[in-house]
């Protein structure tokens, strides 16, 4: 086996989970999505980050 | 006269094969930005850009730490220190006078948190890779770093599912240094850092290589304009989580015992196309622009290393406490000192302490794990 076929099973697989999220997720809209930069959009941040700390219990 | 014959190294793609291969990538950035946004066109691209620079230019996290413990060689570090500290002097005006539209990767401090950096720092020592380096290295064809990386997504998706019992364990608030105030304690610690990593390291190991510059110019620079686009810093690993939960979830698993994956926002996210969450986009494009540096130097037909069966199971093990670790330290090298330490967050300080402890107790479970000789 090389790295090759390694590449070529990683990139199957993220395809692959790309082709199934495509089918269960909501449709994409490129007309209801955000301006290019958050930066001077005057709209507030949403997007999901790791350090954002977990939800009141 | 001798009959044996040498192997010639293969040769790499022609420019025919390079082309079209450029125009794909053009073609499929593009048709994401028409299909989705542009936004989320521009972040695919930034994450390809992240991977052909650290995958390009031979830059990381883990390797430069690693040599720091074992053969003192400080160059490494002081590259990631001055990569910080650039995106730092932009980042703290953008968030100083953006607030709404830009925010930091701030978390609060914890026992679970200082536990889980550690943990992630050992983990990533076994298998040579943090969050953005277990991405690249699957991209060039790293057979650990591929078997890894569905683990570290099941472990971060654990990781998130738990969070809020561990963070009840102990947490301080947040707290983030803001402002010039804070901008100039940042700058003071990386310096401060950067001498002694000088000090303890090997003779001229201070001098950093070319090749470090160019990676420092490149993910300093994408860094900034990710910042810019996103409003929020680079992270890694909540993307790798939300793909288990979204393949869970539509197996017909019930979240409602998360109250993390149960939040709205988390929710959201599960339900809405992954094209559309920053961290999973970065993610991807880091995955693909290693590939592609790996394709074009030729470097795919070497074959994949040997290793004992128990080093394999310890990838996987090693996978999984990436994962679940990173979402109790509140991310990776990216998201916690790359990102953390940049925008003020005193947890990024904390969790490079920590991260680095684990690293030294990791780099020493390598060759009990037969993943290398033993020294």
């Amino acid at each position: 086996m090389t790295r090759g076929h390694v590449v070529f099973i990683t990139l199957l697989g993220v395809t692959v989970f790309l082709g199934l999220d495509f089918a269960n997720s909501a449709p994409l809209n490129p007309y209801t999505a955000p301006p290019l930069f958050s930066l001077g959009s005057g709209l507030a941040a949403t997007g999901a980050h790791c350090a954002a700390p977990p939800p009141a219990q | 006269m001798s009959a044996t014959t040498t192997a010639l190294p293969p040769s790499p793609p022609g420019f025919i094969s390079r082309s079209a291969v450029l125009l794909g990538v053009a073609a499929m950035l593009l048709g994401l930005a028409m299909v989705a946004g542009p936004r989320y066109g521009a972040l695919l691209a930034i994450g390809m850009g992240f991977g052909l620079a650290l995958e390009g230019f031979r830059f990381g996290f883990t390797g430069p730490w690693r040599r720091m413990i074992l053969q003192r060689d400080a160059s490494g570090l002081l590259a990631q220190l001055i990569c910080i500290a650039i995106v730092a002097l932009f980042a703290f005006p953008m968030l100083a006078n953006n607030g709404a539209e830009i925010k930091g990767a701030h978390a609060p401090i914890g026992l679970a948190m200082i536990g889980g950096a550690f943990v992630f720092g050992a983990s990533m020592q076994i298998v040579m890779g943090c969050g953005s380096g277990t991405l690249v290295n699957a991209g060039s064809g790293n057979a650990v770093a591929a078997l890894a990386l569905p683990f570290f997504a099941i472990g971060s998706f654990g990781g998130a599912y738990h969070l809020t019992w561990w963070t009840s364990l102990g947490s301080l608030p947040v707290i983030a240094l803001s402002g010039t105030s804070g901008l100039a304690i940042t700058l003071a610690g990386l310096a401060a850092i950067g001498v002694l990593a000088i000090l303890l390291g090997a003779r001229n190991s201070w001098r950093i290589p070319a090749r470090y510059w160019m990676a420092v110019a490149a993910l300093a620079g994408l860094a900034i304009l990710h910042l810019a686009v996103a409003g929020q810093p680079w992270g890694v690993v909540y993307g790798l989580g939300l793909w288990v939960a979204k393949g869970v979830v539509a197996m017909g698993a019930d979240l409602s015992g998360s109250p993390f994956w149960v939040a709205p926002g988390n929710a959201e996210r599960i339900s809405a196309s992954v094209l559309t969450d920053v961290t999973s986009l970065t993610d991807f494009g880091l995955i693909g622009g290693a590939a592609l540096v790996a394709w074009w130097r030729a470097g795919l037909g070497s074959p994949i290393g040997k290793y004992p069966l128990r080093a394999w199971a310890s990838v996987i093990i090693a996978g999984l406490l990436l994962g679940y670790s990173s979402r109790l330290a509140f991310g990776c090298n990216i998201g916690a000192f790359f990102s953390g330490i940049g925008t003020g967050s005193l947890h990024g300080w904390v969790w490079f302490v920590a991260a680095f402890a684990g690293s030294w107790f990791g780099i020493r479970l390598r060759p009990l794990l037969g993943l290398e000789a033993r020294r």
